[in-house]
């Protein structure tokens, strides 16, 4: 058996018996006086054919596939329930979706150029990459950042970085994204602070915390705390967003790692939605209910080389959560019913070889996200199996997004691919896959436990290991690595990271802390830490630590001696 | 020596939590026949370099995606010499910017495999290179 048919195995068995193709008499006609002698003279390319994950894909899909689909069942119109063909009546005639590109290298002061940059060339939000050690709650001083700081994203580590980060930037008007999950609260509480100093109203702010930890565990493994107090970080920041900022939405819960690690496009689906019961149930215990947070809840999804199973998964992404919300939750706002989401091109798609295949690649992509209904978009760059992207490169994958929205035809009416005979039994099947999964992970007693026991891990590694092998066997053809060579490869432009980041960051920080009311910063973080010891909302505590200046580091070492740290265990 | 296989340590050094790369080599090593150890995520140079003593490997894959390769690599490099581990075969396989290579190798890395490299060809290079490859001299254990 070929490693993508054992793919599809792992990823596709089914829950019950599907209903059978019944066949019309025509089809059998067509099969016998058609088909049959077009076969005889020319055989078909190969034995089968599969999806980028693995699915099998037939050779004709006709009614006789949909047979038990109901359109008011299935699909609705746009703007209802189950949101199938989109969560807008109007979709993007009304308003396209917000050109996102994510962006952040070197210090604030670069990052605020790139920023302002790209709002003067027409992208309609912005979304913030941080390095790791803020990513992973270190000061750009601490030993282990050494070669680190500025290099996968801009280095932040206090109070007065993220007022440089932002400084000029229209924050009532334009939507800010921020990447940043273990230390979500601390930045996020940096960010209203600024916002605040530079005369801007909480209530009126709008953007996205990602503050997803759940896929920190399965796949990106950018944690600092154990699952218990991690979740806590993110319910108490949910809680504090409802009752303060109405238009900031305080997680997106992302697919698009977990696809990154190798998992297939229904382990993508049902980990992540799965992820978002997860927080739900973790959410209505600590006493919000469902109405209340749900409507806040955001998505962020993988957009991958396979066209029509990924604007499949992306439509069956919002019939699910919107059953999950009504049904399992019994929600009765109908914006909590919503799968809004933010999609990205896969980076794992990208090849160092060839590189400008690549924008080929991402625009297939974003046509694919677009075709599923996605709120805003980020398209990678040519050369990001290279290094982080250059100002032109960045600046193409920016115009290949104005290009669909303009010039393609994209935009003018809603969910266009609705009614495809293909597109719909892969809608079906994607969201049969997916409670199949729910119905596991439901029998481990929900995903932290999955977590602990490393399934999801196991299930994304399994993937990612049958992809690598069916293509090294040429099972799956990459254009440029493992076909269509070039004899040749010419080197691209790429951006070097100036390693005078790192000195100007410890520069910063050592005349901060020389600056800064050293007694008020220890007063603040003792208050953090016995409020962390209790059982009270930690975000007031560690918004006053933040107007103390002090830095990402204290306020993670403050948290790290309370709630201790998390390593993975080896699953075998 | 020549009779036991291949040992490999295969380690993710910095801060970087991406390690689907490095759990795709180990497998692929080990169904090649090699002997793996992983360190899991987050290892310091130095604590590469001792697991590397302990298990007496004879290679080291390092995977570093996060653009820090130009200060850790140099200085595991530097641990392997001071160790007297020159022999030990250091490759390296992630994100590296063309013109870092040249550098890297005059440092001591053996192999820089870029993303869309065969795990066969790793595994190719590994067998070539280990020392224990080489005929090995008499030794007194």
């Amino acid at each position: 058996m070929g490693e993508m048919a054992k793919l599809a195995e792992n990823s596709r068995e089914p829950r019950h018996a599907m209903v059978d193709r019944q066949v019309s008499a025509a089809e059998v006609e067509w099969q016998k006086t058609v088909l049959k002698p077009a076969l005889d003279r020319s055989p078909e390319r190969q034995q089968g054919f599969t999806t980028t994950s693995g699915v099998p894909i037939e050779r004709l899909y006709t009614p006789a596939d949909l047979a038990d689909f109901d359109y008011e069942r299935d699909l609705g119109d746009p703007g209802e329930f189950p949101y199938t063909r989109g969560i807008h009546p109007t979709m993007y005639r009304g308003k396209l979706w917000t050109m996102r590109q994510f962006s952040g290298f070197g210090t604030p002061e670069d990052t605020n150029q790139r920023l302002n940059y790209l709002l003067s060339q027409g992208q309609t939000g912005l979304s913030i990459a941080f390095d790791l050690p803020t990513l992973m709650g270190y000061d750009g001083d601490h030993p282990l950042a050494e070669g680190e700081v500025g290099k996968c994203g801009v280095a932040v580590s206090s109070l007065a970085d993220m007022e440089t980060l932002l400084r000029g930037l229209p924050l009532e008007r334009v939507s800010v994204s921020m990447t940043i999950n273990s230390p979500a609260a601390i930045l996020w509480a940096m960010y209203l602070v600024a916002a605040e100093k530079s005369g801007a109203d909480w209530k009126k702010l709008s953007g996205t915390l990602q503050n997803d930890i759940l896929k920190e565990y399965i796949a990106q493994k950018e944690y600092i705390f154990p699952p218990a107090p991690s979740m806590r970080l993110v319910v108490e920041s949910i809680v504090f967003a409802a009752r303060e900022t109405p238009r900031w939405n305080p997680i997106s819960i992302s697919g698009y790692h977990i696809r990154e690690a190798g998992a297939t496009a229904v382990q993508e689906l049902a980990f992540t939605l799965r992820d978002g019961i997860e927080y739900a149930e973790w959410l209505l215990r600590a006493g919000l209910a469902v109405d209340e947070f749900a409507p806040r809840l955001s998505f962020f999804f993988n957009s991958h080389n396979d066209l029509f199973e990924e604007a499949a998964k992306f439509r069956a992404a919002r019939k699910v959560w919107a059953q999950v919300m009504r049904d399992r939750f019994g929600a009765k706002d109908p914006r909590s019913w919503r799968c809004r989401f933010h999609a990205q091109t896969a980076g794992c798609s990208l090849t160092a070889q060839q590189p400008y295949n690549n924008v080929v690649r991402t625009a297939i992509q974003a046509l694919a996200a677009v075709l599923g209904g996605a709120q805003s978009l980020h398209t990678n760059s040519l050369d990001e199996a290279w290094s982080l992207p250059t100002e032109e490169a960045a600046t193409l994958a920016l115009r290949t997004q104005q290009v669909l929205a303009h010039e393609s035809g994209l935009a003018e009416t809603a969910d266009p691919l609705a009614g495809s005979y293909l597109v719909e039994k892969l809608t079906l099947e994607t969201e049969r896959a997916c409670y199949e999964y729910f119905e596991k992970i439901d029998a481990m007693g929900g995903m932290v436990a999955a977590i602990e026991k490393g399934f999801p891990q196991r299930e994304i590694h399994e993937a990612a290991y049958s992809y690598q092998r069916a293509i090294e066997r040429k099972e799956k053809i990459i254009v440029g690595v493992n076909d269509f060579v070039a004899d040749e490869e010419r080197p691209i432009e790429t951006l070097a990271i100036d390693e005078g980041a790192a000195a100007a960051q410890k520069r910063k920080l050592h005349e901060l802390r020389e600056r800064r009311d050293g007694a008020r910063v220890q007063t603040a973080l003792e208050a953090l830490a016995s409020a962390a010891a209790s059982t009270q909302n930690l975000m007031p505590y560690i918004l006053n630590c933040v107007r103390s200046y002090a830095t990402l580091g204290e306020m993670c070492g403050v948290l790290r001696n309370v709630f201790g740290t998390y390593e993975e265990p080896a699953f075998r | 020596m020549m009779d036991r296989p291949i040992r490999v340590l295969v380690a993710k050094p910095g801060l970087d939590g991406h390690d689907r790369g490095a759990k795709i080599v180990a497998r692929a090593l080990r169904d090649a026949g090699m002997e793996v150890i992983y360190t899991g995520l987050r290892q310091t140079p130095e604590q590469i370099v001792r697991a590397a003593v302990e298990e007496d490997v004879d290679a080291i894959g390092i995977s570093i995606l996060s653009g820090a390769h130009n200060t850790i690599l140099p200085r595991i490099s530097a641990l392997l010499r001071e160790q007297g581990m020159e022999d030990v075969l250091l490759v390296v396989g992630g994100i590296i910017p063309g013109e870092d290579i040249p550098r890297l190798k005059e440092g001591g890395v053996a192999e820089i495999f870029q993303p869309g490299v065969s795990t066969s060809i790793i595994v190719e290079f590994i067998r070539a290179h280990v020392r224990s490859h080489a005929p090995a001299p008499e030794s007194g254990h």
